[in-house]
């Protein structure tokens, strides 16, 4: 099996599904014939000319507000927002537009566009080239929001968001893009949306991360087993759907729950997980849900170390929690 | 200014009422202005408004914008920066556009604009700092680098988030009008930057509101590897002015002279009450986008060729030598007390801690940081205090 890191990945399942289905179409500044800034494109462009590998002219709203056209009228478009910090000027179109067209059209005019979107910090990128806005379009009904790990998860549901009937907000953690790497089964297979993984199985709490973070957070995993403490992993993959089953199957086992994310504190989808786990395992709790999670600030530049959840402040979490 | 309008608009009930797109026109219709040409001659008719002295003083700060950006890419390569974003070929767009302003005019930058903020006084030392993103940083590292803020020369602070400058621009130009301020903002934006909604919004609320305001579009044939002929199908920038009701005018963003003198005059119309001008300035991005781009993977070196004939400092060095203010002696002396302001100015800057204090996090997000900056505050030094890897960059990567 071929070796691969996340955007060879991500490559690979847009060529496949491109070569199957002839509807689906890529489009996004510097996608076509430079194949993207972060080469997540690369090839398309030649393999299936410009007309199904658009460059766009410099505007996210342009890009989907086109992409919901294009949605509205048969095709599959996958669009690329060149970092998810500048995901705003296509805000209304997402918010207002993209994610209520199901619902205000009584079903009669679905958009399922697929928007993929590297984010996150620990680049080097400060404010503007680091931000993880998920929680902004999981407030959204009507959008679904995944966030793939690594190279097998980000083809199994990219191919999936790709062919979901509903509109897809695919985040893509730029901090492991190249970092991760792992064998890629050739062709297609399908992860599907709403399915969480337990990447290690543990009995005295209930570790839940995504994206870049789950790294983080099966680092602090492995940390915590050498002090004797034996932690579950689970890495939720798509937020929305959310996989309620997993985290309260695997709260209600282990009685504790620190939850990780990259984004600020307030409001962050840590704040709904949270509620989630005491509605719903109240009797189990051992310990109220933790949170380790970037600060309230915007995302800096030279205190990133600082800022992001990492390992040692998720080990610090693991272990307040179990002597609560 | 009045726009005189027809008290009986035509009406005609034939095909007629159309209008064809047609190749070509507008670039008839928006020569390019030029003032000194690629040997250093003024053009046939032309006049030097622009004083000697200036001329001198101009053509030095373009040396030093040069030698700043070489040296500051080296700097990147080597790994002691983390990012880099000049302007090297675009000298004269900002050294010529912002002389021709009032010292009180705002500036409104996009991220290549380095040199107007030097001009307005920033040190090159504080620029630097923001490079490194140390303690001797104006924000304490909280931007990237080339994300600079300069409110002592009326440098309004840059983001990252293409064509945002533009619409703010004209309200600050609004917000003077207002206040009865001889003030005229000027917003600097890239080809690409054209086709973002605050450009057009920008341009259409200047024109309606008839502020006093610059828009400076540096049309450098490049947004990343998209070229301006992919950007938009109009062949000037400058005739886009024409729809929204603005004068518009086409420049030799490598003339240094025309730059000054084009922005001069729209500066003076504004200041008369005569509304918004939007400036195309014709130039050529030399390197990549910034050190994170290679162009080789998208533009045959061939296209750039062209381009280094037209260098706008080599152009204004043979004018000034032509006139008898230069010579071989004093330009190499020049060059050399550049490259050793640089040089210490550097020195300077490296030798300040290379963090700010954590607290520098949670300030100014909040005018008065709120409980939840408080609590996370303490939360991040007690982390810190129990485990020196939570500030340790070296863990970041896998
Ligand atoms: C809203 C937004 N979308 C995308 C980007 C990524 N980006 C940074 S610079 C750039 C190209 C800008 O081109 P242009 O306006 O011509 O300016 P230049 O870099 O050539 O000076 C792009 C697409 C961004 N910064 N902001
Ligand atoms: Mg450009």
């Amino acid at each position: 099996m071929p070796v691969m890191n996340v955007i060879q990945a991500v490559n690979d399942a847009l060529r496949v599904e491109m070569r199957r289905d002839p509807k689906v179409v890529v489009l996004g500044e510097d996608v076509g014939a430079f194949g993207g800034v972060f080469r997540a494109t690369a090839g398309l462009q030649q393999e299936f000319g410009a007309m199904r590998v658009v460059d766009t002219p410099l505007a996210e709203g342009g890009i989907i507000g086109t992409a919901a056209g294009m949605a509205l009228y048969g095709l599959r478009p996958v669009a690329e927002i060149q970092f998810a910090d500048f995901i705003y000027p296509a805000f209304d179109q997402i918010v207002n537009e993209v994610a209520k067209f199901r619902h205000r059209s009584g079903g009669q005019y679905p958009c399922p566009i697929t928007i993929r979107t590297p984010y996150g910090g620990g680049i080097k990128g400060g404010h503007y080239h680091s931000q993880s806005p998920e929680a902004l379009f999981l407030h959204t009904p009507g959008l679904k929001v995944v966030v793939p790990s690594g190279p097998y998860d980000a083809k199994g549901l990219l191919l999936s968001a790709i062919r979901d009937p509903d509109p897809v907000i695919f985040f893509e953690p730029k901090r492991v893009y190249r970092a991760a790497r792992g064998e890629v089964p050739e062709g297609e297979y399908l992860v599907p949306l709403g399915k969480a993984a337990v990447t290690r199985a543990g009995t005295q709490l209930t570790l839940i991360a995504w994206g870049a973070m789950w790294h983080e957070a099966e680092q602090a995993a492995k940390e915590a087993e050498a002090e004797g403490i034996d932690v579950e992993v689970l890495d939720l993959r798509s937020l929305q759907p959310l996989d309620i089953d997993a985290i309260t199957a695997s709260v209600k086992k282990t009685g504790r729950a620190v939850v990780v994310h990259e984004a600020p504190r307030t409001c962050g989808f840590g704040a709904e997980l949270s509620a989630l786990i005491q509605e719903r395992c109240f009797l189990s709790l051992e310990a109220p849900v933790a949170r380790v999670t970037g600060f309230d600030t915007p995302f800096p530049y030279t205190l990133e170390a600082e800022y992001l959840p990492r390992a040692p402040r998720i080990l610090q979490a693991i272990r307040a929690t179990l002597s609560y | 200014m009045k726009h005189a309008r027809a008290t009986k608009p035509p009406v005609r009930a034939d095909a007629g009422t159309a209008r064809e797109w047609s190749p070509g026109r507008f670039l008839e219709e928006f020569p390019l202005y030029r003032v000194v040409d690629e040997e250093g001659r003024l053009l046939e008719g032309a006049e030097l408004e622009i004083g000697e002295a200036e001329l001198l003083a101009l053509y030095r700060w373009m040396v030093l914008g040069r030698a700043l950006d070489e040296r500051m890419v080296t700097l990147q390569r080597q790994g002691r920066i983390g990012f880099y974003i000049g302007a090297i070929g675009e000298e004269a767009t900002v050294f010529g556009a912002v002389a021709a302003l009032q010292p009180q005019d705002w500036i409104f930058p996009s991220y290549r604009e380095h040199g107007a903020a030097f001009m307005r006084g920033l040190p090159l030392t504080t620029f630097m700092a923001n490079l490194f993103g140390n303690a001797g940083d104006i924000v304490q590292g909280r931007q990237m680098p080339c994300h600079e803020t300069w409110a002592p020369g009326h440098f309004v602070s840059i983001s990252s988030p293409i064509a945002t400058q533009v619409t703010q621009a004209v309200g600050a130009a609004w917000a003077a009008r207002i206040q009865g301020d001889d003030m005229v903002p000027i917003a600097f934006f890239g080809d690409g930057s054209t086709s973002a909604h605050d450009f057009h919004t920008g341009l259409n609320f200047a024109a309606v509101m008839k502020v006093p305001v610059i828009f400076a579009c540096r049309n450098n044939g490049w947004a990343i590897s998209t070229p301006s002929a992919s950007q938009t199908i109009s062949e000037t920038m400058a005739q886009k002015a024409i729809g929204y009701g603005m004068r518009g005018e086409r420049v030799d963003g490598n003339d240094l002279v025309a730059v000054w003198t084009a922005t001069r005059r729209a500066r003076q119309r504004a200041a008369a009450g005569e509304g918004p001008t939007l400036l195309e300035l014709v130039t050529y991005r030399m390197e990549g986008h910034s050190t994170s781009d290679d162009p080789r993977a998208y533009r045959p070196a061939e296209v750039v060729e062209p381009w280094k004939r037209k260098d706008p400092i080599k152009r204004v060095q043979k004018l000034l030598t032509a006139r008898g203010l230069l010579d071989e002696a004093g330009d190499a002396a020049l060059r050399d007390e550049v490259r050793l302001q640089i040089q210490v100015a550097l020195k300077e800057a490296e030798a300040f801690p290379p963090k700010a204090p954590v607290e520098s996090l949670f300030e100014d997000v909040y005018a008065e940081p709120g409980w939840a900056q408080r609590e996370q505050l303490a939360e991040l030094k007690a982390a810190m205090a129990a485990d020196p890897r939570v500030a340790n960059p070296r863990h970041i990567e896998g």
